[in-house]
């Protein structure tokens, strides 16, 4: 598979220029609209409910710590599965096959670096934020201000991609594509993530998080339905139709079908595929998500259930994507977005019907999906990088740890004011940029700055407070340095600045050279220290990790 | 208590188990990524109806998640989950 379909694709979802909504979406605008007004005002009610049943600080970091397993597994599903999930896997097979199934995997196989060696020691050593973890056995104020810089640069490219996407998603599928029109959209997407998190805290933006998910399982597990009885439930015939329609055969159902597989194209999706598998344990707002279960069995258990339903999700994208590819001509998918963004919406309204009730109500139905699952990712995000500022770098660095419980939850709440403007901005200015190397980057940086530091954290006995900075700096400079310099910002039509071109760095995804960069970094960082690791720390450290002695 | 038999023995219990176990699935899945790239014609090989190589080797990445979650569950349970209730307890007793 070649990176231009993942990078381009999945993460621009939104970003084309995109026709579904001039002809068919405006029609049915009024029901679309009804169906977002009642998810809308549906989560305003949680948020409010849950925001009176905030008290103190673990009530608005962590959720009071008494969600299930079960519960939390549902809402760490909300958080991971995002639009680029959702409408552009779908997409990314109905035009170039196999090609797109194979993102899905490098999605869910990550999911195991976080099960075996980072759920369960994090939720026993932390409190609220990753950098209480990185920050542990270290010297607090240097660690806990690279630990909240990185979870700030990391949730933000999340965000942004998230925030123009839900713009430009959300106006296409209502029909509005003047200016002014999605620049509200987006500040309407921001205001009513500022009101969950500032409101709601972490049980208000758990509680959206389920219901997110159960939509969208719901969602897929209806189109999925639909779809197999169209070709009664024979997988083998949707396949072939799907390659038959496709116009390119079995190639369709092969690896490596949309672009020549040239040496840099290799190495980019190599390198891609690393920061996919890497970056997932690394990402702040899953991480966080641990904290609001009692104990590392329940975090466990909570990320056992998310493999599952996930992995149910990831495996219904076969029968969304090439269920389009079956049923659609080619033509219709691209003319209504060139990157195919829009096919998981319009198999809905060919499967009800075009032109009849049935297929309005499904196409409605789906974009409120859509929508929902945009509003929650971004939630998410706002609320790890709000946490991230207030615990990390207002509590620990600027106070000193002498805040109030009061002191640190208000500055989180402007915080998430402040990260909410900030992403309204960026995402109103951003809606023709090609995010593409937004969402990769941010699992790069993940990869590259946080992985290296928490693994070594947990596992390391000689790591230092030097090794932790190196990395995670030398990790975030670098990952983020070579995407400044990569064909995604400069150089290449699709760039987010094609006329300029100051690009050198070849790959788009800078992960096989900063990921590598970070590990080394913190290795290197930690022998050439000055100081010595602090044997007894990391003795309570370890023995708190694995047992969950003096846990919060 | 981090130098005692015990603990040493369930530090033992989680690494001998998560270790190689991560080796293992990040080898399989860039394998698979490796193959994807460099062998598309094995790749390309027809199976059975129009499953081909390609797609029977990505669900069973599919698979051997599904079944590696399982397993270190019932590994967690069965070997990690009594030892470290036992020295949480006595240290929080003792304490």
């Amino acid at each position: 598979m070649s990176p231009a379909i993942t990078q381009v694709q999945l993460a621009q979802t939104q970003f084309a220029q995109t026709h579904l909504a001039a002809g068919e979406a405006s029609e049915h605008r009024p029901l679309i609209i009804s169906l977002f007004a009642v998810f809308v005002v549906a989560t305003l009610v949680i948020t409010v409910w849950a925001g009176r049943q905030t008290k103190d600080a673990a009530d608005f970091y962590a959720g009071g710590r008494q969600f299930s397993a079960f519960q939390n597994g549902l809402a760490v599903s909300g958080d991971y599965m995002s639009a680029a999930s959702f409408l552009g896997i779908a997409g990314a097979i109905a035009l170039f096959g196999y090609d797109g199934f194979l993102y899905s995997i490098g999605f869910l196989v990550a999911w195991l670096v976080a099960l075996l060696l980072v759920a369960e020691p994090l939720r026993n050593s932390g409190r609220y934020t990753m950098g209480d973890v990185l920050a542990y056995r270290m010297r607090q104020r240097p660690v806990r201000t690279a630990a909240g810089t990185s979870t700030i640069v990391v949730s933000i490219f999340y965000l942004l991609a998230q925030m123009a996407g839900a713009g430009v998603l959300v106006s296409l599928l209502l029909g509005i594509t003047s200016d002014a029109g999605k620049v509200g959209i987006v500040a309407l997407v921001g205001v009513l993530m500022i009101v969950y998190v500032t409101i709601g805290g972490m049980k208000g933006t758990t509680w959206v998080q389920m219901v997110k998910a159960v939509l969208l399982i719901g969602g897929t597990l209806l189109i999925t339905f639909l779809v197999l009885l169209k070709f009664d439930f024979n997988v083998s015939d949707l396949l072939g139709s799907a390659a038959k329609n496709s116009g390119q055969g079995s190639a369709f159902l092969e690896p490596g079908l949309k672009y020549g597989l040239t040496t840099t194209s290799s190495i980019d999706f190599i390198s891609l595929g690393i920061a996919l598998v890497l970056g997932t344990a690394g990402l702040p707002h899953i991480l966080i998500r641990f904290y609001t279960v009692p104990n590392a069995k329940a975090a466990r258990k909570s990320v056992n259930w998310a493999i599952g339903i996930i992995g149910g999700f990831y495996l219904m994208t076969i029968a969304l994507g090439f269920g389009a590819a079956a049923l659609i001509s080619k033509q219709e998918i691209v003319e209504s977005n060139p990157a195919g963004n829009t096919a998981a919406p319009l198999l809905a309204l060919h499967l009800g019907g075009v032109d009849s009730a049935w297929g309005a109500i499904l196409l409605a139905t789906i974009s409120a999906v859509a929508f929902a699952t945009i509003l929650a990712v971004v939630a998410g995000l706002t609320l790890a990088s709000s946490s991230s500022f207030a615990h990390d770098i207002y509590a620990n660095v600027i106070k000193k740890g002498q805040a109030t419980e009061k002191e640190e939850i208000n500055a989180a709440r402007y915080a998430t004011i402040g990260i909410g403007v900030v992403s309204i901005g960026l995402g109103a200015l951003a809606r023709d940029l090609n995010v593409a190397g937004l969402v990769a980057l941010a699992f790069a940086v993940a990869a590259s700055a946080n992985l290296p530091t928490i693994l070594y954290s947990l596992f390391w006995k000689r790591f230092t407070t030097q090794g932790a900075l190196w990395s995670i700096y030398g990790g975030l400079v670098t990952a983020v340095g070579l995407v400044l310099f990569s064909p995604v910002v400069s150089g290449k039509a699709t760039s987010m600045f094609p006329d300029v071109d100051f690009h050198w760095f070849p790959l788009e995804n800078p992960g096989i050279i900063s990921i590598p960069v970070g590990f080394l970094l913190g290795f290197v960082g930690t022998l050439l220290s000055k100081e010595k690791a602090d044997a007894g720390k990391y003795a309570e450290l370890e023995v708190r990790s694995l047992t969950g002695t003096g846990a919060h | 208590m981090q130098e005692s038999a015990e603990f040493g023995e369930l530090r033992r219990a989680h690494r001998s188990f998560a270790f190689p176990l991560t080796v293992g699935f990040i080898s399989w899945y860039l394998l698979y990524v490796l193959l994807s790239i460099y062998a598309d014609d094995f790749m390309g090989t027809k199976l059975f109806g129009n499953f081909n190589v390609a797609f029977v080797l990505g669900l069973a990445q599919f698979l051997t998640t599904f079944l590696i979650a399982w397993w270190y569950e019932r590994h967690s349970s069965a070997e990690l989950d009594p030892k470290a209730e036992a020295i949480k307890s006595r240290m929080e007793g003792g304490a």
